[in-house]
């Protein structure tokens, strides 16, 4: 891919006691959809405010474009933020809040116009430059703030966690809103989230945070099916996280049987956690599949039906298209390339510390 | 439904007995002479040349003294408003606590302070310094008026500002404004609806105060609250007083909805 934009280097950030970064590295490159996810508390918003120039580093560095950008403030900053709340200005027009950065830079009325008819079609809001914020749905004040952020042609834009106060269908629809309007921009975006849907739908790399650290850094498809820890593999999509003994190269001991996988290189006889995904667990008749055992819930979920299967007194999280009612007796066999094998955490403290590429 | 109508019969009765009637009063008296004949000359009175200039000295007064209040409260406020709570409880406490004393007693205060042989004055003389001579001047009656009222212009500038969105000033400055631009375009005109109340509610009691002009200008200034409170009083003629406080109650609303149209036009609102 392209080069790097930003660099993030041991950046670290306490406010009182609390440590929120701890020696952070990452960079950003250009024209990246780049996703900050996490529960909240990882550090990903403070990241992005840093980014944007309302939080100072306690240590380390932010190079922009090959410079420290440290000590500028944001108003001096090539990139713009999409706020939470929106943050429009209430007093002001549409039209207003989305010709502020340019009137600030003075530029040409005319110069003005087109712009804020080109943002207005750019987010499906033509025609609305003399409405005003409170009179707009939370989903079209959120395209204004955006409309308000790109019509100054950052960089970079940074949005925080900007469709957490939509319902559901509008959530989606702005999704892809939002790709398409990264591709037709052509900037980077910077975006922090906590649901792991979005970051999955619309990113190229996904930065996966917890407790300030890094836990893993890749593209949705990486994350998804090869997380490097348990946490990772906890917060992305549903999992089943069996402890369990790596006998040899693409041999692994889970649920009292011996399995085959792919993953090699974790030397014999080493503990381990073995990621199974619900929707790669395959159903078939008793004594066909490597284990067997007995359904204990079942809940339709549209798609698929949810269940619950007990084996080897392990609770299996399933999905599957076909419906077993509860009690059915049935076997259990898994495609060996869809068995993810994690190193286990030395303790509990090391499931938060960084893993770095 | 009957209870819930029930439970508004105190304010019912209370608007009635002490709002109501007495306004039918004033305009009753105002606008009727010795003989109970209906007449606009009690109204007509204030156009006589002294109380045109007690009126004149009182909307200067209190203009000075209104915007003196809101160059005084609006930083202030804007510093409390950037504290943290804790911090701020015990500074706005600091600048609340003179309301907690008796608005006469504060006013008498001033009085010996200022006074010729005051206390100000004394120690100016110990320290061989000139004697400051504002008691009985307008001075005084506008030091009076500013130290009395700032708290109410600061209250709901404060308000105001501390209602203020923090990421909506963020978004100012991350669009290009420095922070002299994001005041002026940002901070200042959605903190609009706070001034106008501050500015109603220092404005309108020192336009009608007779108490501080009495107490810290003597006999000497007159303003038009003094003028009624005479007219009460020792002319125990309650139709031309009660003629006089309609003309100045029409004033004080003309000058509210002056200041409400204004808003309209420049943002914010409070009416």
């Amino acid at each position: 891919m392209s080069n790097k934009l930003i660099d993030i280097v041991n950046v670290s950030k306490s406010f009182d006691e609390n440590v929120v970064l701890d020696k952070l590295n990452l960079y950003i490159r250009e024209n990246e959809f780049l996703t900050l996810l996490g529960p909240s508390g990882c550090g990903k918003t403070t990241l992005l405010r840093i980014l944007g120039g309302f939080e100072t580093p306690d240590s380390g560095e932010i190079i922009f474009n090959g410079q420290n950008i440290n000590a500028i403030p944001p108003n001096k900053r090539q990139l713009n933020t999409v706020f939470q709340k929106y943050a429009l200005f209430s007093h002001m027009t549409i039209a207003d809040n989305i010709a502020f950065g340019l009137k600030i830079k003075g530029k040409s009325k005319n110069y003005i116009e087109d712009k804020i008819r080109y943002a207005l079609k750019l987010v499906n809001l033509e025609g609305f430059e003399h409405r005003t914020p409170d009179s707009l749905s939370g989903g079209q004040q959120q395209r204004i703030a955006i409309a308000r952020a790109i019509v100054n042609e950052p960089k970079v834009l940074l949005l925080d966690e900007p469709l957490g106060a939509l319902d559901l269908k509008l959530r989606q629809d702005m999704q892809y809103e939002l790709i398409r309007l990264k591709n037709e921009l052509g900037i980077t975006f910077v975006y922090v989230t906590h649901d792991q849907e979005e970051a999955l739908t619309m990113s190229d790399t996904i930065v996966v945070m917890n407790q300030g650290y890094i836990q893993q850094i890749g593209t949705p498809e990486d994350i998804y099916n090869e997380p490097q820890n348990a946490f990772v593999a906890d917060f992305i999509g549903e999992s089943n996280i069996i402890s369990s003994t790596m006998v040899e190269d693409k041999v692994v001991k889970m649920l009292g049987a011996t399995w085959e996988c792919v993953d090699v290189g974790f030397g014999k006889m080493r503990p381990v956690d073995a990621v199974l995904r619900p929707e790669d667990i395959v159903l078939v008749k008793p004594g066909e599949g490597v284990i067997d055992g007995v359904v204990t819930n079942i809940i339709f979920k549209g798609v698929h039906y949810e269940m619950d299967v007990l084996a080897n007194n392990y609770e299996l999280l399933v999905h599957s298209t076909s419906m077993y009612p509860v009690g059915t007796e049935v076997g259990i066999t898994v495609d060996p390339f869809n068995i993810q094998i994690m190193k286990k955490p030395e303790s509990e403290d090391a499931e938060a510390v960084g893993i770095e590429e | 439904m009957k209870n819930k109508r029930l439970l508004s019969g105190p304010y019912l009765f209370w608007a009635i007995a002490f709002i109501i009637i007495p306004l039918v009063m004033i305009f009753y008296y105002g606008l009727t002479n010795n003989n109970g004949q209906f007449t606009f000359s009690n109204l007509a009175r204030m156009t006589t040349p002294e109380n045109l200039k007690a009126l004149g000295l009182a909307l200067l007064i209190s203009l000075i003294s209104t915007v003196i209040c809101l160059l005084l409260a609006y930083p202030l406020a804007m510093i409390l408003s950037e504290k943290n709570v804790s911090q701020t409880g015990f500074m706005a406490l600091i600048f609340i606590l003179p309301m907690w004393m008796n608005f006469l007693l504060r006013t008498l205060a001033w009085q010996t302070l200022l006074e010729k042989n005051g206390v100000i004055n004394s120690l100016l003389n110990l320290l061989h310094l000139p004697e400051l001579a504002i008691i009985n001047t307008p001075y005084a009656v506008a030091l009076g008026m500013v130290y009395n009222f700032l708290p109410f212009m600061i209250l709901p500038i404060y308000n105001v500002l501390s209602r203020i969105d923090k990421d909506v000033i963020n978004a100012a400055r991350d669009l290009g404004a420095n922070n002299l631009q994001t005041f002026l375009k940002i901070i200042l005109p959605l903190s609009v609806p706070g001034i106008i109340s501050g500015i109603t509610m220092v404005f309108v009691p020192s336009l009608t105060t007779f108490v501080i002009s009495d107490l810290l200008g003597g006999s000497k200034i007159l303003l038009i609250g003094n003028v009624i409170e005479q007219e009460f009083k020792q002319g125990s003629n309650w139709h031309v007083g009660s003629g006089l406080s309609i003309v100045l109650m029409l004033f004080i609303i003309a000058s509210m909805a002056l200041i409400a149209k204004y808003d309209k036009d420049g943002e914010g609102s409070m009416f």
